[in-house]
C-alpha cells in the first residue's frame, strides 16, 4: 500500500515544490498554515491539478503532468473529510451515508453501513439534518460518509481545525479507532503536533511549500532541529509503552523501550500497547542517577544530538532503548554539564508529562 | 362579476401562454444560468448581452424582430412551417414564444444567482465521493438552488401575464387567437364606453396576480424547509 507524490506549482506567493512516499497507516502532512498542506491533499484527490508532477496510489496512475493524465476526483475512490466537513445540507444524515455509498462500484464491498454508524457513533442522528448537528457531530457524520465510500486512500484535511478544545476531545477517540482498525491507508493534514502524534505513523513536514523532513513520528518529533517549528511549546517525542498493570494508589505501571513509568490516569487494560506523549519541556537531564527525588520516573538514556535554538533553550535527543526522547533545557545548563553526543545520563520525566487527554489507546507499537 | 365570453377567452389564453412560456424555457433558462455561473468559454459575454437584450430593448423592437425572424416569410419562421407545419406569427403559440423570450432574462438572472450561492466546495464533495458531472448537478446543485429556480419561474411566469409589447407587435391582438389579458384591457379601451370591461379586466388581472404571489409564497417555504434551511 503506498501513495507516490511529487508535485510542482507556483502560486503567487510561493512555489510548492514537494515529493513523497507514504505507506500503510496514518501519515500526517505538517506545517503551519500557507506552507502548502492543503494543496496537496487537493492534488491527491484530484480537485487541483499541479502544473508539474504526479500522483501515484497504489501502482495506479491518478495524476501526470507529463503525460496527461488527470483521473477526475469521482474515479479516484478517494475518500475526503474535510475541515467544514461539507455535509449536504438539503440531504438528512442518512441520506448524506447514501451519497457515500450510492457511488461504489459494483463488485467492491464497502464497510458495514451498521458497524460504520456504530463506530462514529450516529445512530441517534439519522433523521437529522445538519443545521441541527454539532461540530463534532458533523465531523463524525463526514467521517462515516468517507468510510461508506469503501476508499482506497482516506484524506483527513485538518478534520479538527474547526473544533473548539472540548470538540476536539470528543472526536479524537473516534479518529484514534480509525487509525488503528482501519485498513484503509489514511493522509492526515494538520498542524497540530498533539493530534499527529496521538494519531499518525510517519509524518511529512512541510516549510513553505518544501518537505523539510520525512520519516516516522517516533524519530521526526524527537529531532531537536524541529524543535522550532513544533513550537518550543508543543514540541515532545512518542514513547510506544505497554501497560503493565493499575495499582491502587491510581497509578499505572508501563514498559517502555529501556525502562519503566509510573503514570496516572491510563484507562487501556493490562497487556494493551499505547502511545505516550512526553513533551521536551518536561524532561530533566542529571548525570548521576538522583536520589532523594520526587519524581519516580527516570530512566538511563544517551544524549544523541543537541541543537541550540534562538534564544537560551537547548533541544537534545536522547536515546532510550528502541525509542528517542527529545528534552529542553537550557544552553548554559547544557555547557556546564559538559553534555556531548554519546553521553550516558539519566532523564527524569515528570509524572504530569504524560496528561490524560494526551494518552492514546490503540495502536500496536509493534 | 360576470365577465363576456371573450373576456374569459382572454384570461385563459394569457394562462396558457404564461404557463407554457414559463415550463419551455425553464430546462434551458437553467442551462444556460449554469453555464454563465460556473463555466469560462469564449462568448461568454456575448451570450450574457444576447439573454438580457430583451430586458433592455423596447418590447416592440424585440417583438418585431420576432416577426422578421419568425413571420412566415422570415428566415426561422419559413423553415419551420415548410419543414416541420409550425407557424407562429399571429398564433397563441407566438405569444408563448414572446412572453419566454422577455421572461427569459429574468429567469436566467434569479437562477444564476442561486447557482453563485452554491458553495461549490459542496460540489466538491460530492465528486469525491464518486459523484459525476450529472450526478453532482442532480444531487447537488439542483436540489439547493431549487428556491432560485422557483423564483426565476415566478419571475417569468409574471413577466409572461403581463407581457403587451412584443406580443402585439408579432402575434396581434385577434380575440379567442392571440389576445391576452393586457391586449383584451388595451382594445377596451380603444372603443368608447369600454372602461366598464377594462376595469373588469384589471381586477382580474389582480386577482390572478396576488394568488401566483401567495402560491409562489407557499412553495417557496415548503422548498426551503425540504432543503434544510429552515
Amino acid at each position: 500500500m503506498s501513495l507516490r507524490v511529487k508535485i510542482h506549482h507556483k502560486f503567487s506567493g510561493f512555489t510548492l515544490d514537494a515529493a513523497f512516499e507514504t505507506g500503510p497507516g496514518v501519515t500526517a502532512i505538517f506545517g503551519a498554515s500557507g506552507a502548502g498542506k492543503t494543496s496537496i491533499a487537493n492534488a491527491v484527490a484530484g480537485l487541483f491539478a499541479p502544473a508539474r508532477g504526479m500522483v501515484e496510489l497504489e501502482g495506479r496512475c491518478l495524476y501526470d503532468a507529463a503525460a496527461r493524465v488527470n483521473v477526475p476526483p469521482h474515479k479516484r475512490r478517494i475518500g475526503t473529510v474535510f475541515q467544514d466537513g461539507r455535509l449536504f445540507p438539503h440531504l438528512s444524515v442518512a441520506g448524506n451515508l447514501d451519497f457515500g455509498t450510492r457511488y461504489v462500484p459494483r463488485g467492491r464491498t464497502g464497510p458495514d453501513r451498521d458497524q460504520v454508524i456504530a463506530l462514529m457513533d450516529i445512530g441517534g442522528l439519522l433523521q437529522r439534518r445538519p443545521l441541527h448537528l454539532s461540530g463534532g457531530e458533523k465531523q463524525r457524520v463526514a467521517l462515516a460518509r468517507a468510510l461508506l465510500m469503501a476508499p482506497e486512500l482516506l484524506i483527513m484535511d485538518e478534520p479538527l481545525a474547526a473544533l473548539d478544545g472540548p470538540r476536539k476531545d470528543e472526536i479524537l477517540p473516534y479518529l484514534e479507532r480509525l487509525a488503528g482498525g482501519a485498513n484503509v491507508p489514511i493522509l492526515y493534514v494538520s498542524h497540530s503536533v498533539g493530534e499527529i502524534a496521538r494519531l499518525a505513523d510517519q509524518i511529512v513536514v512541510l516549510r513553505a511549500g518544501r518537505v523539510a523532513r520525512s520519516g516516522t513520528v517516533g524519530d521526526v518529533l524527537s529531532d531537536p532541529e524541529l524543535v522550532p517549528m513544533m513550537g518550543v511549546r508543543e514540541a515532545g517525542s512518542v514513547l510506544h509503552a505497554q501497560v503493565l498493570g493499575h495499582d491502587a494508589d491510581g497509578l499505572s505501571r508501563l514498559a517502555v523501550s529501556g525502562g519503566a513509568l509510573l503514570i496516572p490516569g491510563v484507562q487501556a487494560e493490562p497487556g494493551k500497547h499505547i502511545r505516550l506523549r512526553v513533551l521536551a519541556q518536561d524532561v530533566l537531564l542529571s548525570l548521576d542517577m538522583p536520589k532523594g527525588l520526587s519524581s519516580r520516573n527516570i530512566l538511563p538514556v544517551v544524549v544523541e544530538m543537541l541543537h541550540r535554538g534562538d534564544g537560551p533553550g537547548m533541544a537534545v535527543s536522547l536515546r532510550l532503548g528502541e525509542d528517542r526522547l527529545l528534552a529542553r533545557i537550557t544552553a548554559r545548563a547544557a555547557e556546564e554539564m559538559g553534555l556531548r553526543p554519546g553521553l550516558a545520563c539519566h532523564a527524569i520525566l515528570k509524572a504530569t508529562a504524560v496528561p490524560r487527554g494526551d494518552i492514546g489507546g490503540g495502536r500496536n507499537a509493534g | 362579476m360576470m365577465l363576456e365570453p371573450a373576456e374569459w377567452a382572454a384570461l385563459v389564453l394569457s394562462l396558457k401562454v404564461s404557463f407554457v412560456a414559463m415550463l419551455v424555457s425553464l430546462p434551458l433558462a437553467i442551462a444556460i444560468a449554469w453555464l454563465l455561473a460556473r463555466r469560462e468559454f469564449w462568448g461568454k459575454t456575448l451570450l450574457s448581452t444576447l439573454v438580457h437584450l430583451p430586458l433592455v430593448l423596447p418590447p416592440v423592437v424585440t417583438g418585431y424582430l420576432l416577426l422578421l425572424t419568425f413571420g412566415r416569410t422570415g428566415a426561422v419562421g419559413g423553415f419551420l412551417e415548410s419543414t416541420f407545419g409550425i407557424v407562429l406569427a399571429f398564433r397563441w403559440t407566438g405569444a408563448a414564444l414572446a412572453a419566454a423570450i422577455m421572461g427569459f432574462p429574468l429567469t436566467v438572472r434569479a437562477i444564476r444567482l442561486s447557482i453563485e450561492a452554491v458553495d461549490p466546495r459542496l460540489e466538491a464533495a460530492a465528486a469525491t465521493l464518486g459523484a459525476g458531472r450529472l450526478g453532482i448537478f442532480a444531487r447537488v446543485t439542483l436540489p439547493l438552488i431549487a428556491p432560485g429556480v422557483l423564483a426565476g419561474a415566478v419571475l417569468g411566469f409574471a413577466k409572461a401575464m403581463g407581457e403587451f409589447g412584443a406580443t402585439i407587435t408579432f402575434v396581434a391582438n385577434i380575440p379567442g387567437q392571440t389576445q391576452t389579458l393586457p391586449s383584451a384591457i388595451y382594445a377596451f379601451l380603444q372603443v368608447p364606453g369600454g372602461e366598464a370591461g377594462a376595469i373588469r379586466l384589471v381586477l382580474l388581472s389582480l386577482v390572478v396576480a396576488v394568488g401566483a404571489v401567495l402560491i409562489s409564497e407557499g412553495l417557496a417555504r415548503r422548498v426551503a424547509r425540504g432543503i434544510g434551511q429552515r
